[in-house]
């Protein structure tokens, strides 16, 4: 476990957690590995876990009949995947899979919701990393959205 | 820079050879053969080309500085000047003026970081940099090109692109907006690929080229990094006719984007840039 807390902590998303706080996150954390191509989940699955990608490569992709899986956004080491076990119905809206070999930390959503439930100042702390994370992807969506690389078609 | 007595008057090249790079973008080479015409170029200077009864267009030059009698050019085939260029083949004629325009300060970064940051077609101008800055490349520290499309089908030089990724004294990033699932990049924006690299931000130079609105994310981004507002240079494309500061039509502010630009640091256009009025 304190091997877990010590590569928690060097992780950017729980560096500025205290030592009680990541004993606590370390009490729902372990060690996982995917190998090329396989999902780490599925689209409509049970969301019960998140994952601090440590090594590796993941992409996030919604399958569409006939065209195949759109990649929606790629999750590299030091970035957090999944959000979906935080907020009900707790489903996966989307696909993931390792598109290199990926070592992560698998948290166990049903674990760190019970932990931010009883002690708020985590539950704080965790929602704050959260929102930021949120923040972040919300405005990249933005920016695809207004198609940036479109050109005037006048000459 | 003009290189010839009179710059109004285009120069008769013919197309040496012409490769399609996308769905939309092609490149051609032009050999040089006029002695009046100047082989040599600057990186980030654009030439007038002539499509002979039907008009000019400035395109950017996007071929090797140091091969000279020969000049490159890609170019987007999004109207008519362009699409009409498209449909040349080998040994027609096209009317060539330029080399024009300001340049990338390759040999400012000596000494520092350089970080290119390129969308779309604006890979194109920044290719000469590029080929400059590797062949220097023990003047620099960190060299990194990041460098966003639309789709894995839009992307430029894509060949290049990977020939250079697998160099170990350079770092080159691709995103998309949009994959489909063999592709094993990025996605997302080019401008959130900025805060991802490690560079030395007080001691880096940025030169961004891409449509206005990317460079506009890509300096709050640098500017979030902290990199020096003097150490970030954009190219600006403006509706550029004669090309020699006389006409007006590429003004922005007191600046005519052809003579004093294409290439600016950026803070002698900030108070310009993203004017809705200019």
């Amino acid at each position: 476990m304190e091997n877990l807390e010590k590569i928690l902590a060097t992780h950017s998303f729980f560096a500025d957690l205290s030592p009680k706080h990541l004993e606590t996150v370390a009490g729902c954390a372990k060690n996982v590995r995917f190998e090329p191509g396989e999902f780490i989940f599925k689209e409509g699955e049970a969301a019960d876990q998140f994952y601090l990608i440590r090594y590796g490569q993941v992409s996030v992709d919604s399958h569409i009949p006939s065209r195949g899986d759109a990649t929606i956004d790629m999750v590299h080491a030091g970035e957090v995947l999944g959000w979906s076990w935080l907020f009900p119905p707790y489903r996966w809206h989307f696909d993931a899979k390792a598109v290199t070999l990926t070592r992560a930390i698998a948290l166990d959503g049903k674990c760190i919701r019970r932990k931010k439930d009883e002690d708020h100042e985590l539950g704080y702390r965790l929602m704050s990393f959260f929102a930021s994370i949120m923040q972040d992807m919300l405005q990249a969506t933005r920016m695809r959205l207004v198609d940036m690389y479109s050109q005037p078609t006048n000459v | 820079m003009i290189a010839y007595s009179n710059p109004m008057m285009p120069h008769l090249c013919r197309i040496n050879s012409r490769k399609k790079e996308t769905h939309d973008t092609f490149t051609i080479t032009l050999d040089v053969n006029d002695e009046e015409m100047s082989p040599v170029f600057r990186p980030g200077q654009f030439n007038m080309l002539y499509l002979y009864g039907v008009g000019e267009v400035p395109i950017s030059i996007s071929g090797h500085p140091q091969k000279t009698g020969k000049m490159v050019h890609t170019i987007r085939s999004c109207g008519t000047v362009t699409r009409g260029l498209a449909r040349l083949k080998s040994g027609m004629p096209v009317g060539v003026r330029g080399p024009f325009g300001s340049s990338w300060p390759v040999t400012h970064a000596y000494g520092r970081d350089l970080l290119i940051v390129a969308g779309g077609i604006g890979l194109a101008p920044l290719r000469p940099a590029i080929y400059q800055a590797l062949a220097h490349r023990k003047h620099f520290g960190k060299l990194i090109l990041l460098y966003g499309a639309r789709s894995p089908e839009d992307v430029l030089f894509y060949k290049e692109l990977q020939t250079w990724q697998k160099r170990s004294d350079m770092t080159v990033y691709l995103t998309v907006d949009h994959a489909i699932s063999d592709w094993d990049h990025h996605v997302g924006v080019v401008t959130n690929l900025i805060p991802r690299v490690n560079f030395d931000a007080d001691d880096t130079v940025a030169m961004v080229c891409g449509p206005e609105i990317m460079m506009r994310y890509a300096i709050m981004a640098l500017r979030n990094q902290e990199v020096p507002e003097n150490h970030i240079y954009l190219s600006m494309e403006r509706n550029m006719k004669c090309a020699i500061g006389l006409c007006g039509h590429c003004q922005l502010g007191p600046k005519f984007v052809c003579k004093d630009g294409p290439v600016f640091p950026y803070h002698r256009i900030a108070p310009y840039f993203n004017k809705r009025e200019i």
